[in-house]
């Protein structure tokens, strides 16, 4: 076990990668000798050299168009979008060719292309650099979603999304890129254990509630489990959005019968609705109280002095647990 | 404002064969007759579609009527091992590019989105989002690149896509990267009901400068001043100098598609006068003249044309329906859990009506 952050576990990801296929090759802005705005990249260009790791110019449907013909050459792009909300120039391309070149061409060309991003708030950031798009991308068939939430799932996540033979979205929530964890450098794709491809982990046991997050939410539902006074919370990470492992998530709540889902997304048609909608399809006759969602409002992201008040938090989680014990 | 250049040409409306100080072309017999007989099939082919689709064979069809040089003649530029982008009014690239007529036909029926494997043919999918194609062109292209090898990418769009973000982008990528590529716009003038000055205040191919490399202007419906040019224009991306725009003066002699009415925007005798630029009369004119071709050839195509017609025609009402569970088929490349669900839950329900008969 080696004890690193998240921003460096992705980066030895991409690292085993490289080394592993000379097809996969890194694109993005800043990405070279900087090492991208938060540094995951660091120190690849000088390794991999400049035609493995490129710098592109700032224009991001530019940098995902150029990235499809890149894959139907047979290359394996991993592109970086310096913001999440600087991915919208580039939506048609993800949604119209993205998503949907498979299908088009019957199977013939694949597009194994991983599109990172820093998403979420709570660094202080100025507007357009704290959104949480994944609903867009989840909703949008042909595509797959990815988010770590540790350092340990970022160094599996991001090799698994570069092995992976679909296109993938990799969201890296950017307030925990300095969050240190133990990793297992040694795990490998093909001996993951408990953190299988595809599947949410149970990141700790309870009786009581099921608390489904992912990305930057696991910390904090964690830390509400640990504040948590005689209940017993069981914490779900995601990790694939799209698809989503909800056999894990059914199975917990028909143990718990109380379920709370949290994100950082506005709630309307988030995530929470479908998970919701999926618990209550398939644990109705479980369920001891009604599905609650803690997440952001129906508002633009507020200015970053308020941001605080627009996040869930330790205490808004918990009260919502309260909620769900009441019943 | 710019004003205008006279566009490069090699073979008069008239059917003259002139010289052009920067481009010239020699082409065995048997190659002209070949551009002559790929643009009378060509042509056959958008007819009879427009007659399916009046029929109610086809959903819609977009015609390239009047176009046949542009695409012919640049598409027949390319080495087997180039790559072509397209797109939905690009038939004589793809046909150029080895595509079956039918299986172009099966899109426009509403059978696929696609309807042929873009890695065997070196012919990308027919692109319907105005411009997106340009991207994926120079990105296959800086593949090529890092591949070290000598292959070239064209990529195609109209003189509407030069407003577009993603064409201005894929200029500006080819340019930092030196991709191997052709920019290939035909300028057929109208963009749906919109006239070129509408989407841009210069000349398409002057543009080129700001973005760092060579533009050319030529003749789109003189096919060999198109392959002339679009030949140049490849040896310069296969020699490592990098992207062309070449803007190819032409003109839709159709409506946008099926479903529009040109008259509506545009006055008829402007029709007429493209008429008179007609790029098959003019090749068959100069193949007369210089004794390339006789009236024997030319009937020879016409049967197979003929033949050609009979055979979409038939073959058309014979493409078969996919079955509706299809509709799951390669969402994915990978088994995905969630849509392996409703693919069943789809299965399920549809095998309650079999008792009624129901498909």
């Amino acid at each position: 076990m080696t004890t690193m952050t998240m921003a460096r576990a992705i980066n030895e990801g991409l690292r085993v990668a490289m080394d592993a296929d000379s097809k996969v090759v890194l694109f993005g802005q800043d990405i070279g000798r900087l090492g991208g705005v938060f540094r995951v990249t660091d120190g690849l260009q000088k390794d991999f050299g400049e035609h493995r790791v490129m710098d592109a110019p700032l224009a991001e449907s530019g940098i995902v168009g150029t990235a499809i013909g890149l894959a139907m050459r047979g290359y394996r792009p991993v592109i970086e979008i310096q913001f999440e909300a600087f991915v919208y120039p580039a939506f048609d391309q993800i949604v119209s060719q993205v998503a949907k070149m498979h299908r088009r061409s019957a199977g013939t060309v694949r597009l194994p292309m991983v599109m990172r991003m820093p998403y979420g708030g709570g660094i202080g950031a100025v507007e357009h650099h704290s959104e949480s798009p994944e609903a867009y991308f989840v909703h949008t068939a042909g595509l797959r979603v990815l988010t770590p939430s540790d350092p340990q799932s970022a160094y599996l996540t991001i090799q698994q999304a570069i092995a992976c033979e679909d296109p993938v979205i990799y969201l890296e929530p950017k307030r925990r890129y300095w969050d240190k964890g133990e990793v297992d450098l040694d795990t490998t794709l093909g001996n993951t254990g408990l953190l299988s491809p595809w599947r949410a982990r149970i990141m700790r046991p309870g009786t009581d509630v099921s608390v489904i997050a992912y990305g930057p939410m696991v910390r904090t539902c964690l830390e509400a489990a640990e504040a948590a006074d005689g209940v017993a919370l069981e914490v779900i990470d995601l990790q694939s959005l799209s698809p989503l492992d909800l056999a894990t998530v059914v199975e917990s709540v028909e143990r718990t019968g109380r379920a709370v889902i949290v994100h950082e997304a506005s709630r309307t048609a988030g995530l929470g609705a479908e998970i919701a909608a999926q618990i209550a399809e398939r644990c109705f006759y479980s369920l001891e109280a009604p599905v609650q969602r803690v997440t952001g409002y129906d508002v633009p992201y507020p200015a970053s002095r308020l941001e605080e008040d627009f996040l869930p938090d330790l205490d808004r989680v918990l009260t919502a647990v309260d909620r769900v014990m009441e019943d | 404002m710019t004003a205008e250049t006279d566009p490069v040409q090699l073979l008069t409306p008239e059917g003259q064969r002139v010289a052009h100080p920067d481009y010239d072309i020699d082409l065995s017999p048997g190659e002209m007759r070949d551009l002559y007989r790929r643009m009378v099939m060509l042509r056959r082919l958008d007819v009879e579609a427009t007659a399916l689709q009046r029929q109610g064979e086809l959903g819609i069809w977009a015609s390239c009527l009047g176009q046949e040089a542009a695409q012919v003649g640049s598409a027949a530029a390319l080495r087997p091992s180039d790559f072509a982008f397209p797109t939905y009014r690009d038939h004589g690239v793809a046909l150029t590019r080895g595509v079956q007529p039918l299986q172009i036909l099966e899109l426009y029926r509403g059978l696929t989105n696609g309807g042929w494997d873009p890695l065997e043919k070196r012919c990308g999918l027919y692109t319907i989002v105005i411009g997106n194609q340009v991207l994926h062109g120079v990105g296959y292209a800086m593949g090529q690149s890092l591949d070290g090898t000598d292959d070239a990418t064209i990529t195609y769009f109209g003189d509407g896509a030069t407003a577009q973000g993603d064409v201005n982008e894929g200029f500006v990528f080819a340019s930092v990267f030196t991709a191997p590529v052709v920019f290939f716009c035909q300028n057929n003038q109208w963009a749906i009901s919109q006239p070129r000055e509408r989407q841009s205040a210069v000349p398409i191919h002057q543009r080129a400068t700001g973005f760092g490399f060579p533009g050319a202007f030529v003749d789109g419906n003189d096919v060999l001043a198109v392959m002339a040019v679009t030949r140049a224009a490849l040896e310069r991306a296969r020699s490592g100098n990098g992207a062309t725009l070449i803007e190819a003066y032409t003109y839709r002699m159709g409506a946008h598609t099926t479903s529009d009415d040109p008259t509506r925007y545009r006055m008829g005798d402007e029709v007429e006068r493209w008429r008179l630029r007609d790029p098959i009369e003019r090749l068959k004119v100069y193949l007369a003249r210089e004794g390339i071709a006789d009236r024997t050839y030319f009937d020879t195509i016409d049967r197979e044309a003929d033949d050609m017609a009979v055979t979409l025609r038939e073959g058309v009402r014979r493409l078969p329906v996919p079955e509706a569970v299809s509709i799951f088929d390669h969402v994915y490349a990978e088994e995905h859990s969630l849509l392996h669900a409703q693919r069943a839950e789809f299965e399920e329900y549809h095998a309650g009506f079999v008792d009624q008969g129901v498909r």
